[in-house]
C-alpha cells in the first residue's frame, strides 16, 4: 500500500508542526514524547463523558485534496456538532500531521524490521494537547477509498478503522456518506450515536424545504404553488408526511424525501387535515382534523389502506398534534379539555386519555407541540412563559419537567435520533429560525439561516442509498 | 298636396290612355270618372291613416318597451347595489381576543346581527366562516383556534335558528393575515372570522328594517 502522506522516519518529533505552532508546541511537547509519561494503560470502557468535562478530539491533517478536504472538514464539523467532544484546535488553523512509516521500496532494513506500513502515532504529543481520541483520515493510491481509524489517545491503541468509499463531491449522497462516517466516528470514540446523517424538513414562505443536520444542502421538496404545512418524517426516513393547505382546507400527502413522488391520504381530501405523525412502524398515520366538529385526533391505516379512526371526541374541547411512542403503544397530544393546551397521553387505541406534563390551575401557561425522544424516555413540547413559548422536556417516569430556553420565543421543538439534541423555532434574532440546542449542556447553534423558518421535524438516520 | 297628387295621376291615367288607344283615333277618349277618382282617393286616405295608426302603435310598444327594459335594468342595477352591500355587511370581519374564541359584545355581534337578518331574508343563501389566528402561538394549534372561532361565529348564528347545514366551516390558522406586521394592532386585525357567500348569493336582499 503507497501512502500518499508523506513519512516521517526520524526525529524525536514525528509530527509536523507548522512555523506558527512550532515554537509553542515544541517546548511541551518534546520533553512529553522524550519521557514516554506515565498513562495508564489497558481497554477503557465505558463513556468518558461527564458534564462540563468532554473529551478531546483531535482530527489530523494528512494528504490535501479537494474531496479528501471536503471530508475533513465535514466531519471536523459533525464531530464538533455532536457537543460530546472538545475539538482541539491548533493555533492558527494548523493542522498536525499523522506520521507515517512508508514502506522502504529499497528493500531497506527499517522495512524489514517494522514490517508492514504502519503510521506512527504520537500519542505522547496528542495527550499533551488535550486530546483521548484522534481520527486521521487517509486516502489509498487510487484514492477511491479513504481510511479513516479512530484512536484512544490514552489507551494507545486504534479503536476502530472505517473505510470510506469516497464519492465525488457532486455525488448527491456525498455529504451524506461523511455524516455516516461522522456518526460511526462518534460511536467508536463515545460509545453513543451520533446524528449527523440526518435531514430535517421545514416549513419557509409555504414551501415545504430540507437541510443536512450541519446546516448545509437546502433544498426544496413542495411543488410550487403549493401551501405546505406541518411535516413529518417516517421512522425509516424514507417517506415523509406534509398537508396540503387550500381554501382553508388540508389534505394530508405522503411522498419521499427528495419531493418525486406524492400521494394523497384517502379520506383527508376537502377535510382540515394535519399534525400528522408516523406510528413507529410506519403503518399508522395519527393527525389532527378539525372541522364542524370541532378538531380531534384520528388514525389512518397507511399500511391497509383505510379505517379511518377517531381517538378523540371533544365536543367543547380541541385534541391535536399526536406524536408515538417509540413503542408504538402510547400518544401523547395536545388537549384543550382543562381550559388552556396541556399534554395529555393515550394508548394508542384511544383509551385511558390522562394529563401526562403536570400544571399548575391558572398559573402555568399553554403546553404545545410534544414529540416523544427517539428512546422514549422523554417528551419535548414547548410552554408559555410570561407570553413566550420555551422549550421544555418532561421526564416520561418521574413526569419531572425542565426548561430549556429563555431567549426570545422558542417553540416546536424536534428530537435528533440521539436523543440529546433538539430543533427547534427561535425568534432570537428577529426572525423566526431554526436552533440545535443540545439537552445535556444547552449548547445552542443556529441551523437555518435565511428566511423566515418553521415547524421543524427531524428525521432519523438516513441510511445508504440502495441503488446510487 | 293630395289634390296634386290625385291630378297628376289624373293626366298620367289620360296619357296612359291615350298611348293605349293610339292605333284607333275614332274611339273617343274615356273621362275619367269622378266617382272612381274619389274612391280611389278615399282607399289611399285610408291607407296612409291605417299606415300612421300602425306607426303610432309600434312607435307606443317600442316607447314601452324601452322604459320597461330601463326599469329592468334599474331593477337589477338597484339588485346589484344591494346585493353588493348585502354581501359587503355579510363579509365584516368578527376579531377575536388573543388565543379566545367567545364573541364580544358590541360591534361584533351587531355585525353578527346583522348577518343573521341577512340569512333570514335570503332563505336561499349559504355561507362560509373561515376563521384565522395571529402569527402568535403554535402554527398546528392556530389551525384549531382558526376553525373554534369560525364554530363560534356559526354556532351564535345557529342559537338564533339557522340552519347549520346552511354555514360551513374552515380555517387558515395563522396562515393568511390580512396585516402581515408584527404589532399589537395587525395581530387584533389578525384575529378574525371572515364570512362569505358559499350558494345562493347571485341576488340578495336587504332585510327590513336594514
Amino acid at each position: 500500500m503507497t501512502l500518499l502522506v508523506s513519512a516521517a522516519r526520524s526525529g524525536l518529533l514525528r509530527g509536523f508542526l507548522t512555523l506558527a505552532a512550532a515554537a509553542a508546541l515544541l517546548l511541551n511537547a518534546a520533553p512529553l514524547a522524550a519521557q514516554d509519561p506515565p498513562i495508564e494503560q489497558g481497554v477503557r470502557i465505558g463513556i468518558t463523558y461527564t458534564p462540563g468535562l468532554r473529551p478531546g478530539m483531535l482530527v489530523l491533517g494528512g494528504a490535501r485534496g479537494v474531496v479528501l478536504d471536503s471530508v475533513r472538514a465535514i466531519l471536523q464539523r459533525d464531530l464538533r456538532y455532536s457537543d460530546r467532544f472538545e475539538m482541539i484546535t491548533l493555533p492558527g488553523g494548523d493542522s498536525l500531521f499523522l506520521g507515517i512509516a512508508g514502506v522502504a521500496d529499497s528493500g531497506g532494513d527499517e522495512a524489514a524490521t517494522t514490517g508492514p506500513a504502519e503510521p506512527f502515532v504520537n500519542y505522547s504529543l496528542y495527550a499533551a494537547l488535550g486530546a483521548n481520541y484522534a481520527v486521521a483520515i487517509l486516502a489509498d493510491a487510487d484514492t477511491a477509498t479513504a481510511r479513516i481509524t479512530v484512536y484512544d489517545v490514552l489507551g494507545e491503541n486504534a479503536r476502530r478503522t472505517i473505510a470510506l468509499p469516497l464519492k465525488p463531491l457532486d455525488d448527491p449522497d456525498f455529504r451524506m456518506s461523511v455524516h455516516r462516517l461522522a456518526d460511526d466516528v462518534v460511536l467508536a470514540a463515545s460509545g453513543e450515536p451520533g446524528s449527523a446523517a440526518t435531514r430535517l424538513l421545514f416549513i419557509q414562505r409555504g414551501r415545504l424545504r430540507r437541510v443536512d443536520s450541519d446546516g448545509a444542502d437546502v433544498g426544496t421538496i413542495s411543488p410550487f404553488g403549493v401551501a405546505a404545512f406541518s411535516p413529518a418524517w417516517a421512522p425509516s426516513a424514507d417517506r415523509i408526511v406534509y398537508t396540503e393547505l387550500s381554501e382553508g382546507w388540508g389534505r394530508l400527502v405522503v411522498g419521499d424525501p427528495l419531493g418525486d413522488v406524492f400521494v394523497p391520504v384517502p379520506e383527508t381530501e376537502g377535510l382540515l387535515n394535519y399534525a400528522a405523525a408516523f406510528s413507529p412502524d410506519g403503518g399508522l398515520l395519527a393527525f389532527a382534523r378539525s372541522g364542524d366538529h370541532g378538531t380531534d385526533v384520528y388514525t389512518y391505516n397507511l399500511a391497509r389502506d383505510c379505517c379511518l379512526e377517531r381517538l378523540t371526541v371533544g365536543r367543547f374541547s380541541d385534541n391535536l398534534s399526536p406524536t408515538f411512542s417509540p413503542d408504538g403503544r402510547q400518544i401523547a397530544f395536545v388537549s384543550t379539555r382543562a381550559g388552556l393546551p396541556q399534554i395529555y397521553v393515550m394508548a394508542a387505541d384511544g383509551t385511558g386519555q390522562e394529563l401526562y406534563a403536570p400544571f399548575d390551575y391558572g398559573v402555568t401557561g399553554s403546553s404545545l407541540a410534544p414529540e416523544w425522544s427517539p428512546d422514549g424516555t422523554r417528551i419535548a413540547f414547548h410552554r408559555d412563559v410570561a407570553g413566550s413559548p420555551q422549550v421544555f422536556i418532561m421526564d416520561a417516569r418521574s413526569r419531572m419537567v425542565r426548561q430549556l430556553t429563555s431567549a426570545g420565543r422558542n417553540e416546536d421543538p424536534t428530537w435528533a435520533p440521539d436523543g440529546r439534541h433538539i430543533a427547534f423555532v427561535s425568534s432570537r434574532t428577529g426572525r423566526r429560525q431554526i436552533w440545535v440546542i443540545d439537552v445535556e449542556t444547552g449548547r445552542v447553534r443556529q441551523l437555518t439561516q435565511a428566511g423566515d423558518t418553521r415547524l421543524p421535524a427531524w428525521s432519523r438516520r438516513i441510511s445508504e442509498p440502495t441503488n446510487p | 298636396m293630395k289634390l296634386k297628387f290625385a291630378m297628376t295621376l289624373g293626366v298620367a291615367v289620360m296619357v296612359a290612355a291615350a298611348a293605349c288607344g293610339g292605333g284607333q283615333p275614332e274611339e273617343v277618349a274615356p273621362q275619367p270618372d269622378p266617382d272612381s277618382i274619389a274612391a280611389e282617393q278615399a282607399r289611399r286616405d285610408s291607407l296612409a291613416r291605417e299606415q300612421a295608426r300602425r306607426d303610432s302603435v309600434a312607435r307606443a310598444r317600442r316607447l314601452e318597451e324601452e322604459r320597461v327594459r330601463r326599469e329592468r335594468e334599474e331593477a337589477a342595477r338597484r339588485e346589484r347595489e344591494i346585493t353588493v352591500a348585502v354581501v359587503a355587511i355579510l363579509a365584516e370581519h368578527v376579531n377575536f381576543d388573543f388565543d379566545k374564541s367567545n364573541i364580544r359584545p358590541g360591534v361584533d355581534t351587531e355585525r353578527l346581527e346583522a348577518k343573521l337578518g341577512i340569512m333570514q331574508a335570503n332563505a336561499g343563501l349559504q355561507m362560509l366562516i373561515v376563521g384565522h389566528a395571529d402569527e402568535r402561538g403554535s402554527d398546528e394549534y392556530n389551525m384549531a383556534l382558526g376553525m373554534r372561532r369560525a364554530l363560534s361565529a356559526k354556532k351564535w348564528l345557529t342559537d338564533r335558528g339557522i340552519d347549520p347545514n346552511r354555514i360551513a366551516v374552515r380555517s387558515m390558522g395563522e396562515e393568511q393575515p390580512v396585516d402581515a406586521r408584527s404589532n399589537e394592532e395587525a395581530w387584533a386585525l389578525n384575529r378574525r372570522s371572515e364570512f362569505a357567500v358559499a350558494a345562493g348569493g347571485n341576488v340578495l336582499v336587504r332585510p327590513t328594517g336594514m
